[in-house]
């Protein structure tokens, strides 16, 4: 019932796993519980601390997907531009991309 | 009952087919029971599919003939040949026929409440189990013409679909143009390869060329040429861009449909390979080219996700990904193919990495194409810009979305980390910087559905989707299905792999027992 998966270099348990993470998560609610108890719910602790800033209107403050990891695409620009070049959308790019492949293909087997 | 266990192997594409031709005739008479009809009838088939397995499993492979019984039996007299073909469903075969059955079973359910205009419903239908037969016969088939026959029935199908949503929409109508073109390309080169066994050998069962085949130097010609076109068609890198037009353009349910249909074009790779070829040719050779279509995928595939702003583009792209994956850990068990005890030590495992994530990968990835497809009914738009705090309304939703993007990034307990798991520790010790990239893909994988949870689900609830809840129930019941198997493969993945993983990895390795079942029958 265990189910231990062997993966030829040591097993894996799903079951287990589970099992792991409930107590560790027992465990960090048992000593979160033990803390002080300050937390006030209608108070001015459940406003978002923006450095002093006053908070803006909460649809304006939603994130898009555009901004999420601009900076991990522009640090790779070098590599994306080329990348998104290749994908012209053009169905005779496409075609050649298998024309090239298939002789590549074709060299490598028939050399081998 | 056993009359029909017996023509399972029949039943399971006559019924679609039949049905797909009945459609049109029952939408005459009431419009709104079509839907219905195609789930039964592939309630009926996904029933079928799983006797066939277990049978398929306990008793071994079904070998099923059409036309002369005996190969004695040639009619005309004076041929050389009897006009037969057959389907050998082995273990490898059934595995892929499960997939197929309950991915199409899945899609027309949830194609229910997705499918809205009556227009066309019945057109839809009728693809859709055409779309099926298609599948199945490419994965049952022990023929090559019979495969080529199949495999164009499901692209122009597949072609139809895409294109559903209607020519004035521009775009559907342009992917569906674009999806004909590569399917015609590797059709023609599919034909021709065949072409070159049948002048070489004078039959076209894969067994009979599999016992026969010298490796000659035409026998290299049409691996070559089968090799780079069968990749195609499964989205490898660089032949991946039809991909994101199909999968973006057709409706949810069709681009999941879509991703099998795929993994139907993968399997057809690796029969070819290990089926036809095996240890004759330089598996060695031809596994590295699998690896390095695998790990080109792989890379190009997330990173290119990453930039997405459409969620079935972005999909699309992780799908072209995820089939790295396979193709990296079934090229591995290829590249040792011919040295027993590499594929020993680790060769099997990367095999049943690869295999095991095929399945996965048809779950999850379904799933999450269901997911952005529920989300596109209710919001009207793919741009995830344009989206935001979703989960207030879509409660179930977001749950599904959640389990399919922990899948898919291989964290534990889902399914996606027990093959990944496979493929990276067997990869490693055939390579370890192939082990470290796959890893990486990982961790990518999880940074861009973590991208794609924020901006759609998380937030506050904008004013604009304040009429949007939750989507109807038969496609909450679809994703729902799907979760529950993602969630029971991920607890429970040494059941799937002792019983359907390993059974089709060493019905592709074991090439004699391959041919000895056909030929025995022959």
């Amino acid at each position: 019932m265990i189910g231990l998966l062997e993966t030829g270099s040591g097993f894996w348990s799903a079951i287990i796993w589970v099992i792991t993470v409930l107590v560790i998560g027992y465990v960090v609610i048992y000593i979160r519980n033990k803390g002080e108890d300050s937390y006030k719910k209608d108070s001015e602790q459940v406003k978002p601390f923006i450095s002093g800033n006053p908070e803006g209107s909460k649809e304006g403050s939603h994130l898009s997907a555009s901004h999420i990891y601009w900076g991990f695409t522009e640090a790779l620009k070098g590599y994306y531009k080329p990348l998104i070049k290749m994908h012209t959308g053009n169905i005779n790019d496409y075609s050649s991309w298998i024309v090239t492949v298939t002789v590549i293909v074709l060299i490598i087997i028939g050399v081998s | 009952m056993s009359i029909l266990l017996n023509n399972s192997p029949i039943l399971i594409l006559a019924l679609p087919l039949f049905a797909a031709f009945l459609i049109p005739l029952i939408s005459r008479i009431n419009k709104k029971t079509v839907g219905i009809f195609a789930v039964l009838i592939l309630a009926i088939s996904l029933l079928f599919t799983v006797l066939l397995a277990v049978k398929v499993i306990t008793v071994g492979p079904q070998v099923y003939v059409f036309g002369a019984k005996s190969s004695a039996l040639t009619l005309p007299t004076g041929l050389k040949i009897p006009i037969r073909i057959m389907f050998q469903v082995d273990a490898m075969g059934i595995f892929m026929g499960l997939i197929t059955a309950m991915v199409s079973f899945l899609g027309a359910v949830y194609s229910l409440a997705f499918i809205k205009k009556p227009e066309g419903m019945d057109k839809f239908y009728s693809l859709l189990l055409l779309l099926t037969v298609g599948m199945f016969g490419m994965e049952f088939t022990g023929d090559l013409f019979n495969f080529f026959v199949f495999l164009e029935i499901a692209s122009i199908a597949s072609v139809a679909l895409i294109a559903y949503r209607g020519i004035d929409l521009g775009e559907p109508a342009e992917a569906g143009f674009k999806y004909m073109i590569v399917s015609s390309i590797s059709a023609l080169v599919v034909l021709f390869a065949i072409g070159i066994f049948y002048g070489e050998y004078d039959v076209l069962n894969i067994a009979a060329i599999a016992s026969m085949i010298k490796y000659s130097q035409m026998d290299k010609i049409a691996l070559a040429l089968l090799l780079p076109v069968l990749a195609m068609k499964s989205g490898a890198v660089p032949m991946h861009m039809w991909t994101p037009d199909a999968y973006s353009e057709a409706p949810a349910p069709i681009t999941m449909i879509l991703v099998a249909a795929s993994q139907a074009s993968l399997y057809a790779l690796f029969r070819i390979v290990f089926s036809l070829y095996n240890v004759n040719s330089n598996t060695l050779a031809a596994g590295w080219i699998i690896i390095i279509f695998g790990v080109l995928s792989m890379f190009i595939g997330v990173t290119m996700a990453i930039v997405q702003k459409d969620i079935k583009r972005l999909m699309a792209y992780h799908a072209v990904s995820q089939t790295g994956y396979m193709l990296l850990g079934v090229g591995v068990g290829l590249a040792v193919l011919s040295n027993p005890i590499a594929l020993k030590e680790y060769g099997i495992t990367a095999l049943e990495g690869g295999i095991f994530h095929i399945m996965n990968h048809a779950m999850y990835k379904g799933l999450l194409f269901l997911t952005a497809g529920a989300l596109f009914f209710r919001t009207g738009t793919r741009n995830l810009n344009k989206m935001g705090g979703l989960a207030h309304s879509m409660k179930y939703t977001t749950i599904f979305f959640i389990i399919g993007a922990a899948a898919i990034a291989g964290l534990p307990p889902f399914n996606g980390f027990a093959s990944k798991l496979l493929i990276y520790e067997s990869v490693y010790k055939f390579n370890p910087l192939l082990s470290i990239i796959a890893m990486v893909v990982s961790i990518l994988t999880l940074a861009s559905f973590v991208k794609v949870f924020h901006s759609a689900f998380l937030g506050p609830k904008l004013p604009r989707f304040n009429e949007v809840q939750e989507v109807p129930q038969s496609m909450v019941f679809s994703m729902a299905i799907l979760s529950c198997v993602i969630i029971f493969f991920g607890l429970f993945p040494n059941l799937i792999v002792k019983n359907l993983v390993h059974p089709a990895v060493m019905a592709l390795v074991e090439q004699v027992k391959y041919t000895g079942t056909v030929l025995g029958g022959m």
